[in-house]
């Protein structure tokens, strides 16, 4: 033994005076840790992924579930994580992957800024009272308007709009594909945003037949590996989207490993039964920001300049050059994916180490289209560990026109953010496409908790907005005047360009 | 105004003014009248606060003669009043650009004359331009009303169209630069309110080739106004319609024709748009226009009497000024009220 | 009786091009010759039905992307990507061709008469009765065949022999056939020689007729030659790469 066993991450325990012997925590873990051993449930914490599934059903409250219940000896440098990293990649010599976002411990911008509220130079809106608008438009703006009076008075509109997808409340839903969540969990997020006004995005794993129903209200999305692509799917979405990069896993392609190609995966993907779906790192039709223009105009010319595209990147360093390359193809909207964004699986050494917070990156990309002077020619959407309305808010002021949804999405709908997607058993029914597990998840009732979701934090962003005397979510986008830095360095202030408490 | 161009002199406005002593604090006001520089009427009035004559004023000399001719400069005549401290001492430059100099411009002068502006309110050596069109004049200071005026001697000019604005500041109290009216070639504008806006339509305007340098939100209305109507070429109406837009609800119940273009301007213009409360009132040489936030969160009277037309933030003002008005109304939100002289 | 429409190309841009052919397609069209082609991108883009479409000059990149049914016959060279992420029709190229012929291509046939460029069918895939083919009459250039994920890559070598390297680099479906002999320093890791068996043979036999019956060739030498064919070493090259936190 040179490494032996680690400790266990997490500890079950069962009170034996609350369990009744249901037996529904047996039925409900996918991972086995529970079994019957006469009138007793035993456990073995091993299993565990604390997913909390036992613990939403139980009917005693009977089972209580301890993180690291064995600790190390501390130490600030060589972590937990660190030193079982090591011990892993001791033992098999591979790359670790490692599910949903960024799980390193860097400061979170957003919770290093506040907002801004009304007192006595102008009155706050209550939102019973006025209105306050939030509809969005995303697309293509021109940088100027022709509008000519004719001799009997009329306005005559003499430069065409391109089309712009019209979205109630600057939340969307982002792009989680058919294979990495179920079809449930698809249906069920394409539903509340039909029923909430906003648009969710396909993911890179085709169109399932059963989603024909919302398709307007679903941004297909055209990646790497072209999966599920064809002129029919790309006609029938609201948008298009090109996924260049993901926030979870700047530069490099992904990998649906054939396990989870059942049946209608392969059919929506257009692939061979349980065969590895692999993506490219690059597209192989792009090798430069002119090849992207011409995959934009591809996309377009295909669908007859019908459709919005989109182009989402990573936020990397440069995001803000590589974001003006974009805005000025005929691209519709740069979507900016940060480093905190969410995945079923990605290298842990990319999901951790590579990328930037999206707050730097909406503000230096919003900047560098003004500088431009071509701001709001285009749309910018932000992604990536958005929790809750005050950070819309923020990423607003900051700069964006509406943000992506995508953990959030799924929490709605039970997720507990166990990490263990790429398991493939979630016992949500969500990240899965075992049948018995994907049937736990209704979806009427998770549409409604996202439509919830998205109503809540639509009434919030009301509020927020009321409260700063704005009316209209447009004159909150890059109104960074109505935000101020809490503890933040004066060059992060500069490059996020607010003022800091006080000031 | 008047849609004659019959002058009056500035006591009226003086008087108009101070009946509204109440909405200010003693810490600026200030005055533009177009018409006031007949004998100069080619020339671009450029008024300057400088610091400091002897220090800050070789710079600016030296910058407009690199772009034109100093046809005449002086001290703007200033009694001393006393409770108002000059801080600055108010200069006037009769200015012309040389327009071989922007050979790219469809309006060379304009443009060099507001990239002037910009360049030396932003290298902040002391002087700040704060009046820049052709026959107009902005006479501002901080104190109350009437010290301003008496300050400037204000009943000494004549003028066919004037603006006054009595202040209240919370943001930069007794800074001259910040009193109203601000200017920017053919436009002045004076303000009531607080745009909360202020920071999305600075960095729009910043965008496109304008610098705030005032430190107020006012400023940035007189620069859109000069987008819109100069650069972009729009209607003055559709101008004020950018700025405060009808909501989504009105536009959907329209027609499909304008609803179209209406949903085109809120588009193209989603970062001009202005919110928070606010009065505006806005002039050039030939135009005067009147419109309130589309809540209608500030107060606007209008006033008309023959050939004159008056815009306030209160009745009495305009009786003051003139006792025999015709008619009083107000308009509805976000609607512009618009005067113009006879050509 | 076959409906035939006329388009002169020159100078048109390819959307105003594009609507025009739309247009023909709709109104029933069996074939559309186009004359004076000179760089339009995006010929045939998303295009469905049947017609057969004959470009005459050269057109430019991704011609017939997205393309689901209609045959497309250049009467000279094509530039990069012709046949891009295409569902089902053919593309036949009297000249050669650029870079990333085919990519992505899930059905339907990109013939090549002459040569082809860099990255020739890289990432084509196949499902179900969808089955791509890029024939190449000449020769091909490196990372022939890179990311292969199905269908048939033929290339016959006209030309001389082929000696591009990285053959077949993170291929992992499908398969690269190469008349002649390939040497193993140009296979790429991941790929690997396996001998054409008789049955092979037989299933490439009807699309070398095809080839040569489409270029006025004569098939009988071709059939019968020697071929390499080159195949992915696992189907699933990722596996034994990753570990789980
Ligand atoms: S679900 Fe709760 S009560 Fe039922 S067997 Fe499990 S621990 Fe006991
Ligand atoms: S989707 Fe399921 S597996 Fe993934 S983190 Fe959420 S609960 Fe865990």
């Amino acid at each position: 033994m040179t490494i032996g066993s680690l400790p266990s991450r997490y500890r079950i325990s069962i009170d034996p005076v609350r369990c009744m012997e249901c037996e529904r925590c047996i039925e409900n873990c996918p991972y086995g840790v529970f079994r019957r051993d006469g009138d007793r449930i035993l456990v073995n914490s091993r299993n565990c992924t604390a997913c909390h599934r036992c613990i939403a059903c139980c009917p005693r409250d009977a089972i209580s579930l301890e993180e690291h219940p064995c600790d190390y000896r501390s130490h600030p440098i060589w972590t937990r994580e660190a030193r079982e990293a090591i011990y892993n990649q001791a033992r098999t010599g591979r790359i670790i992957l490692a599910g949903m976002g960024n799980a390193l411990d860097y400061p979170v911008i957003f919770d290093r800024l506040v907002l801004d509220a009304c007192q006595v130079t102008n009155p706050s809106l209550d939102p019973l009272r006025e209105p306050i608008e939030l509809r969005t438009h995303i697309g293509k703006k021109l940088a100027k308007l022709d509008l000519r009076r004719r001799e009997n008075g009329d306005i005559e509109l003499r430069t065409a709009l391109t089309p712009n997808l019209r979205v109630e409340t600057p939340i969307m839903i982002g792009h989680m594909s058919y294979g990495a969540i179920s079809l449930n969990a698809q249906m069920a997020m394409a539903r509340a945003a039909k029923e909430t006004g906003t648009f969710m995005g396909t993911g890179e794993g085709g169109l399932h037949s059963a989603l024909y129903p919302y398709q307007d209200r679903m941004i297909v999305q055209v990646a790497s590996g072209r999966f599920g692509v064809n002129i029919d799917y790309l006609e029938r979405g609201a948008a298009i989207e090109i996924k260049i990069g993901q926030g979870a896993k700047p530069g490099i392609g992904g990998h649906l490993p054939g396990e989870k190609v059942c049946e209608e995966v392969s059919r929506t993907r257009m692939i061979p039964l349980g065969s590895d779906a692999i993506s490219p790192a690059p597209h192989h039709d792009i090798y430069s920001i002119e090849d992207l223009a011409q995959l934009v105009r591809a996309l377009k010319e295909a669908t007859e300049w019908k459709k919005p595209v989109f182009v989402k990147i990573a936020a990397v360093h440069n995001v803000a050059a590589i974001a003006a390359g974009i805005a000025r193809s005929p691209a519709d909207a740069v979507v900016i994916d940060g480093f905190r964004g969410g995945t079923g699986a990605a290298p842990r050494v990319f999901r951790d180490h590579v990328g930037i917070p999206i707050e730097a990156a909406v503000a230096s990309v919003d900047k560098k289209l003004r500088d431009q002077g071509i701001r709001n020619e285009v749309s910018v959407i932000a992604s990536g560990g958005i929790r809750g309305s005050a950070d819309v808010a923020k990423t607003i002021a900051l700069g964006a026109d509406a943000v992506y949804i995508g953990t959030a999405a799924l929490v709605a709908m039970g997720c507990r953010v166990c990490g263990n997607c790429y398991r493939g058993l979630c016992p949500w029914g969500i990240a899965t496409q075992r049948p018995d597990l994907v049937q736990r998840l209704n979806p009427d009732a998770a549409s409604e908790q996202v439509a919830n979701l998205i109503r809540a934090w639509t009434l919030e962003l009301a509020e927020l907005l009321g409260a700063a005397g704005i009316n209209s979510i447009e004159s909150l986008r890059g109104n960074r005047d109505r935000l101020r830095g809490y503890m933040l360095d004066e060059s992060l202030m500069q490059v996020l360009d607010v003022r800091q408490v006080g000031a | 105004m008047d849609r004659k161009r019959r002058t009056m002199d500035g006591s009226g406005i003086r008087q108009a003014l101070s009946m509204m002593n109440e909405r200010g604090s003693g810490e600026g006001a200030g005055y533009v009248a177009y018409g006031v520089y007949p004998d100069y009427r080619d020339c671009y009035a450029l008024h300057v606060f400088f610091d400091n004559v002897r220090e800050n004023k070789d710079v600016v000399d030296a910058t407009l003669e690199q772009w034109g001719t100093i046809e005449h400069d002086e001290a703007i005549p200033t009694y001393d009043q006393p409770n108002l401290r000059a801080v600055h001492t108010p200069w006037r430059y009769f200015f012309k650009p040389d327009p071989s100099l922007a050979p790219a411009s469809t309006s060379p002068e304009d443009d060099i004359v507001s990239a002037l502006v910009m360049r030396v309110n932003t290298a902040r050596r002391g002087a700040l331009i704060f009046s820049s069109g052709k026959n107009v004049g902005v006479f501002k200071a901080g104190g109350w009303p009437e010290e301003v005026a008496d300050f400037y001697r204000i009943e000494d000019y004549e003028g066919y169209t004037w603006l006054a604005h009595n202040r209240y500041p919370t943001n930069t109290p007794g800074w001259w630069g910040g009193a109203h009216p601000f200017n920017l070639l053919g436009w002045s504008v004076v303000h009531n309110g607080e745009i909360t806006s202020y920071g999305t339509n600075r960095r729009y305007i910043e965008s496109l080739g304008y610098t705030c340098t005032m430190y107020t939100d006012t400023e940035v209305v007189a620069y859109l106004i000069d987008l819109l109507v100069r650069r972009h070429g729009l209607d003055l109406d559709l101008a004020v319609r950018a700025l405060a837009p009808p909501f989504w609800e009105e536009i959907d119940r329209m027609p499909e024709a304008e609803r179209e273009w209406n949903r085109a301007l809120r588009l193209t213009y989603a970062p001009a748009m202005m919110n928070g409360p606010f009065a505006i009132v806005a002039a050039d040489a030939d135009t005067m226009v009147g419109f309130t936030d589309r809540s209608k969160l500030r107060p606007m009277v209008v006033g008309e009497c023959a050939d004159r037309l008056y815009i306030s933030s209160e009745e009495a003002a305009i009786r003051a000024m003139e006792p025999k008005v015709e008619s009083i109304t107000m308009p509805a939100a976000g609607e512009p009220v618009i005067g113009r002289v006879a050509p | 009786m076959a409906k035939q429409v006329a388009i002169d190309g020159k100078g048109v841009h390819y959307t105003p091009l594009n609507q025009q052919i739309r247009k023909a397609v709709a109104d029933g069209a069996d074939e559309i010759v186009i004359s004076n082609i000179l760089g339009q991108r995006f010929i045939g883009d998303g295009l469905r039905g049947n017609v057969t479409i004959q470009l005459y000059g050269v057109p430019g990149g991704d011609l017939a992307m997205f393309m689901s049914g209609p045959t497309i016959i250049v009467h000279g060279n094509a530039e990069h990507a012709p046949g891009n992420t295409m569902d089902a029709g053919k593309v036949v190229i009297h000249g050669n061709a650029g870079d990333a012929v085919a990519h992505s291509m899930r059905g339907g046939k990109v013939f090549v008469r002459g040569d082809i460029g860099y990255r020739g069918g890289i990432h084509m895939k196949q499902y179900e009765d969808h089955y791509p083919i890029l024939v190449v009459g000449g020769t091909a250039q490196a990372y022939l065949g890179e990311s292969l994920a199905g269908g048939l890559l033929l290339v016959l070598g006209l030309n001389g022999p082929v000696q591009a390297r990285e053959i077949g680099s993170g291929i992992h479906g499908g398969e690269i056939i190469i008349r002649g002999d390939v040497d193993d320093a140009c296979l790429a890791t991941g790929a690997t020689k396996v001998p054409l068996t008789e049955e092979d043979r037989m299933r490439i036999a009807p699309v070398i007729r095809e080839f040569a019956d489409d270029f006025g060739l004569d098939p009988e030498p071709l059939t019968g030659a020697k071929y390499t064919r080159i195949v992915p070493a696992s189907a699933r090259p990722f596996v034994g790469k990753y570990t789980w936190e």
